[in-house]
């Protein structure tokens, strides 16, 4: 009996030694707008969060909190994740910003990572894709594309990252059907299927075969799907359930080696604050699959452009480019600064609409 | 054979004890739910109810916090409970509280940088006064034309939230934002910062002002003679009448109350918590505060414990999707059936149960 005990409890002493030795160094937080479900953002940010924690193999803890409204609410969700003994937080939406900066300042231990801002601080890095990238190459499918000349956006807030895919989709568009017109549908939100449908639609019975959408759920592949005849594009996640049709190709933002480098700066005790953007030649905007429903020669030309992207040699935004009201933006052969792009708020020549204001 | 017999007169045992009764039934079938998730139900509730408040880690930050997000609550519940209370229902206190947020920090704004000691009450004054002024318009054309105030305000709220984008993005954009959409973040400039005033408590002047409106809607409703006529008009609208209350009096002092209250609490989110005008800083808590009057039965002191109820499970809610990975939607959920529960025990109020057969009438 009394053996039985002692071996028990050396049994128990064992496992808590080994429970002990295979504790987390390390507790990664984030922060979500949607829920993981969303299919888009949220998804591939949650992806990334998964395949950080499987490279780390139980030395990283993860934790996160979904349907964060971008109101004081974030403030407190950060505070409560860094009380609650987060290490590093990632903030995934741009209207975190100020928050995270308020909360960085009373947690000078703790390391913060806000996505698509721009402003940093000691303990505050900030990370963000060249999506813009990936629309020239949706730009150029969707402008050989269309039958209709018409094209739909439903962009989401006005900020520069959104004018940015706009006017990159639009510029080469443009380029291989000069008949090309934008219709744009601003939301005010990122993630709504409701109000994301209804738009998808609504630029459907306006004629529009092909539907961008710089939101983060489904809906408007869904409702492009009901419809039939339009395509559209994967947005922040390969939406592949919806190939061939509607979805012929895709934006993949992939965060995961992003994620693992800065969780592994913390954990080598390198961490810094700075700003990354990075693109295509990166990995961090990936191009999804073509389908086949796009022509072959469109697909090939689409496939050469990524590549030109991905070795530096064509920048999407390469002069002559005019602004919306005519004036000289870039001139022939001129590249846009990543200043120029980080600010950007005017649309390019040819857009019809107005930028909210 | 069950059946429902109707009280002569409403149970004041059953009004105190239903609200209690409500909360049990929801941490029992809530812990179900949160069973069948795989999370422990016991450690669920305790980190909904209990953790925020005593918890030794974190209850030092979130027990402030639980004024922060109560005392809007607060404020706008007390302003619609008195309308309710005589049967007007403003739906769209959402809108009256944006449109106070925005008139408020307009009027700070158009001072910058300013660092006078004025501005701030008259951003609080102009925060009111638009909160006001757009209850105003379903009080008016009620009075005027007899249209319901129930849909307009409730579709004001739309309109407020379209101006309310369009002065993020326009009017009231921080001219050194870089184009981003959003005002000035006036956390960033002392003269107008809703900070708190003891450090550490969340008590903010927001804060400060619900429990001041508590004491002031209670002396109103329990000791003069308007909030009887309120009363009157809501249990009795012919006796009201006959006894001299004018009606369209009543409808523009009760909208006109919600629309001050919504409006002011809307200018002292903006210049605390939330800091800046953005397209989306209003969390809801017009529409939350629907619940909150409900869930107080219309009583001041009710409304108060109902709102930091309200904000104990926001909170708390927030931490169990925190600490134990419990799903966004499960905790909404929950929050649900806390108002289920409550409407639903609510009939014992006004019906007893009797068993046995029913005898013929």
């Amino acid at each position: 009996m009394l053996r039985r005990t002692l071996l028990a409890s050396a049994a128990v002493a064992f496992g808590l030694g080994g429970a002990a030795f295979a504790e987390e160094e390390l507790t990664a937080g984030f922060i979500y707008i949607g829920p993981p479900g969303d299919g888009g953002w949220t998804y591939e940010h949650d992806q990334a969060r998964q395949k950080m924690e499987a490279h780390f193999d139980g030395r990283v803890k993860t934790v996160y909190q979904e349907n964060v409204p971008e109101s004081a609410d974030a403030e407190r969700a950060i505070t409560q994740m860094a009380l609650t003994g987060a290490d590093i937080i990632f903030t995934t939406s741009f209207g975190y910003m100020d928050p995270t900066l308020a909360v960085a300042e009373k947690f000078p231990n703790v390391k913060f990572e806000h996505a698509t801002g721009y402003k940093r601080a000691d303990n505050v890095t900030t990370y963000s894709a060249r999506f813009y990238e990936g629309r020239a190459i949706q730009g150029h499918i969707a402008g050989k594309m269309t039958k209709t000349n018409k094209i739909g956006y439903i962009a989401s807030i006005p900020i520069p990252e959104v004018i940015r895919g706009i006017n990159s989709a639009y510029l080469h568009a443009k380029k291989v059907n000069p008949d090309v017109e934008f219709s744009i549908i601003w939301l005010y939100t990122w993630f709504d299927p409701a109000k994301e449908a209804d738009a998808a639609r609504a630029l459907i019975e306006n004629g529009a075969d092909v539907v961008l959408q710089h939101t983060d759920s489904t809906a408007p592949q869904a409702a492009a799907q009901e419809a039939g005849g339009v395509i559209t594009f994967g947005q922040a996640s390969d939406m592949g359930e919806y190939a061939p049709m509607p979805r012929v190709s895709s934006i993949i933002d992939n965060w995961a080696p992003y994620y693992i480098e800065r969780v592994q700066a913390v954990l080598d005790g390198t961490w810094e604050s700075k700003d990354t953007w990075d693109g295509i030649s990166t990995g961090m905007v990936g191009i999804g699959e073509i389908t086949d429903a796009v022509p072959a020669d469109v697909k090939a030309e689409a496939l050469a452009m990524k590549d030109a992207i991905a070795a530096g040699e064509y920048h999407p935004f390469t002069g002559p480019i005019n602004k919306q009201d005519g004036s000289v933006w870039l001139a022939e052969g001129e590249v846009a600064s990543d200043g120029d792009l980080a600010g950007l708020n005017f649309y390019v020549e040819g857009i019809t609409a107005e930028v909210p204001n | 054979m069950i059946s429902l017999e109707k009280r002569p007169q409403p149970s004041r045992l059953w009004t105190a004890i239903t609200p209690i009764f409500a909360v049990v039934l929801t941490m029992v079938v809530g812990g179900l739910m949160f069973a069948l998730l795989g999370v422990d139900p016991i450690e669920a509730v305790r980190t909904i109810f209990w953790d925020p408040l005593f918890h030794p880690q974190f209850a030092g930050f979130s027990r402030p916090q639980l004024l922060v997000k109560a005392g809007p609550l607060i404020l706008i519940a007390i302003g619609l409970s008195i309308g309710f209370r005589a049967g007007i229902w403003n739906i769209g206190a959402e809108g009256q509280y944006i449109m106070g947020a925005i008139c408020g920090a307009a009027a700070g704004l158009a001072f910058y940088p300013s660092e006078s000691i004025l501005i701030f009450p008259l951003m609080i004054l102009c925060g009111a006064l638009g909160g006001f002024l757009w209850a105003m318009i379903p009080a008016v054309l009620k009075t005027r034309f007899g249209t319901n105030e129930i849909l307009v305000s409730l579709m004001l709220v739309y309109v407020a939230q379209n101006i309310l984008i369009s002065v993020s993005t326009g009017l009231l954009r921080n001219p050194e934002g870089m184009g981003f959409p959003g005002s000035r973040n006036f956390k960033q400039w002392d003269a107008t910062h809703n900070a708190e005033i003891i450090a550490g408590t969340g008590m903010h002047w927001g804060v400060v002002t619900a429990f001041i409106a508590v004491i002031a809607a209670y002396v109103l409703m329990a000791r003069h003679i308007q909030g009887f006529n309120i009363r009157l008009s809501g249990e009795a609208p012919r006796a009201a009448r006959f006894a001299g209350v004018n009606p369209a009096r009543i409808i523009l002092l009760c909208l006109g109350i919600s629309g001050v209250l919504a409006g002011m609490a809307g200018l002292f989110e903006v210049t605390g918590p939330a800091g800046q005008i953005t397209g989306n800083f209003n969390a809801g808590y017009g529409f939350t505060a629907i619940i909150v009057a409900f869930l107080g039965r219309l009583n001041p002191f009710g409304i108060l414990l109902a709102g930091l109820l309200m904000a104990l499970t926001y909170i708390g809610g927030e931490l169990a999707q925190l600490m134990l990975s419990l799903p966004g939607a499960s905790i909404q959920l929950f929050q649900g059936m806390l108002l289920f529960f409550l409407l639903a025990t609510d009939v014992f109020t006004n019906y007893r149960i009797r068993f046995g057969k029913r005898e013929a009438a």
